[in-house]
């Protein structure tokens, strides 16, 4: 092999590394909470059986689990500034996950409430709860409950497909590696390093939510 | 073993003394003369450098080399034969006599050692371009401007070298991404080679890009074999003709959609 490896030559972008990882950890955090919350509300709105209602969020739902993630991120980096909207690479690469994410969350969420017992839905109704309170206090705990594993999944997902926002000049961990890599030609390394760097954060985060999942919902995971 | 030895000794001997007179029969034969003779001139070209030469939709060549090889081969009087090249192997087309001429190509003291040049005939050169109305004159005007560059090139390098700490630096992966990011206005400058930066202008953009300041310039020039005096001599008082009487200024406006730069 006549390939001499030298991780040292690395050592002096460790602040980029640490950069790039905070960045990606940063976008993943603002996409899962605000693209969880559109999930609830979207399958809330699925719940209402509104017509109207429905079927916009399906279309939208559809719209985006039928789309590439780089495709709905060019869109909104490189095609609505056409239309006079224009987002930093950062907020764009943000919003492009948070909508991402949100169509999947809805379609989550949706499964988790139809796992539901009929009767919980029943019995709220006989104690004079509310629609609103069904919804929020009795159906949705249990709905995400059942579901928790899988919303865990798609974060991890969306976590590790953000590397494509290094594709709009986002300085993320992906972005990180191939600047370096363009300025050393360590391929290996670079890539070596930050496959290392995904691993860990995905196993981090899925231990994290885990933990956080059994405190609160104990007792109601299956 | 003794014959063998001898034999090959005297081959190599009686070679020793032929090659140089080889060479010398070469050398006088003029390749100035030889074009005039045969009526062609061959003619080295990329057949991917847009603008400067590349296949048109009816797979002709076309670009800027094309129509400066076709009005110096009209001034001699001949046809234009080109041969598709690659970076790699045209010196030694050149040198193994397989062409007469090359175009494109950037002058170095390195080159001069085996080819000979020609005066410099076509802009090359690396922009930081802009539109109309923001000021942007040097390096240190980039300070808290975003710039956006293709990743790990030439571009890339030279920018990174003189930018201000606080010049934000947007590295895309390919000129898509950056004319992309450029046109829809997500950067305000971004820094191409004119030849990309030709590709810019050919869309003539609202925003009417234009060149800010070079960070490399370094115009492109024909190389000949060594020791044609004649053929170089030639080539220089035709493509002097063509800057003069603004053929060259032409083919830049057509291909360029610049003026000629008058240091050329």
């Amino acid at each position: 092999m006549g390939y001499a490896f030298d991780f040292g030559a690395l050592l002096q972008y460790f602040g980029l590394f640490a950069k790039g990882t905070a960045v990606t950890l940063g976008l993943t955090a603002v996409a899962s909470v605000l693209g969880i919350l559109i999930g609830i509300a979207g399958a809330a709105a699925l719940h209402s059986k509104k017509p109207w209602l429905c079927r916009a969020v399906s279309a939208y739902v559809e719209l985006i689990r039928n789309t590439p993630f780089i495709v709905q991120m060019f869109f909104i980096f490189f095609g609505l500034p056409s239309l006079g909207f224009r987002l930093t690479a950062m907020a764009a690469a943000g919003l492009a996950m948070t909508i991402n994410l949100a169509a999947y969350a809805i379609e989550i969420i949706r499964a988790g409430l139809e796992g539901v017992a009929p009767g919980q839905a029943e019995a709220a109704k006989t104690l004079g709860l509310s629609a609103v309170s069904t919804f929020g206090l009795v159906l949705l705990p249990q709905a995400i409950a059942n579901v928790y594993p899988a919303l865990v999944s798609q974060i991890t997902i969306t976590m590790l497909e953000s590397a494509v926002v290094s594709q709009i000049a986002v300085v993320d961990l992906t972005h990180v590696a191939d600047f370096i890599q363009s300025r050393n030609f360590r391929s290996f390394e670079v890539y070596l390093v930050v496959t290392v760097i995904y691993v860990l954060l995905a196993i981090f985060m899925r231990r994290l939510l885990a933990l956080a999942g059994r405190g609160l919902f104990a007792g109601r995971t299956r | 073993m003794t014959f063998t030895f001898t034999r090959r000794f005297a081959l190599a001997a009686a070679l020793s003394v032929a090659l140089p007179l080889a060479g010398a029969a070469t050398a006088q034969a003029d390749e100035l003369d030889d074009i005039t003779k045969a009526g062609v001139l061959k003619v080295g070209i990329f057949e991917d450098f847009p603008p400067f030469s590349s296949a048109g939709t009816d797979l002709v060549s076309q670009g800027y080399d094309i129509d400066v090889i076709n009005a110096l081969a009209k001034s001699l009087g001949v046809k234009a034969e080109l041969i598709g090249i690659t970076g790699q192997n045209r010196i030694p087309f050149l040198t193994e006599h397989k062409l007469n001429l090359l175009v494109s190509v950037g002058v170095s003291d390195e080159r001069k050692k085996v080819v000979a040049f020609t005066a410099p005939y076509a802009p090359y050169s690396i922009d930081v371009m802009g539109p109309a109305s923001l000021t942007v004159k040097t390096a240190a005007d980039l300070a808290g401007k975003s710039v956006a560059v293709n990743r790990g090139t030439l571009e890339d390098t030279s920018l990174s070298e003189v930018a201000p700490k606080d010049t934000d630096i947007q590295r895309f992966n390919d000129y898509n991404g950056v004319i992309s990011a450029f046109l829809s206005g997500q950067v305000q400058l971004m820094v191409v080679g004119n030849d990309v930066g030709a590709s810019v202008l050919a869309k003539q953009p609202d925003i009417k890009p234009e060149s800010k300041f070079q960070l490399l310039n370094s115009p492109s020039a024909m190389a000949i074999n060594k020791g044609e005096d004649r053929l170089l001599a030639k080539l220089d008082e035709t493509l002097a003709a063509m800057k003069k009487d603004g053929t060259l200024d032409g083919i830049s406006k057509k291909w360029l959609f610049v003026p000629l730069p008058p240091e050329l």
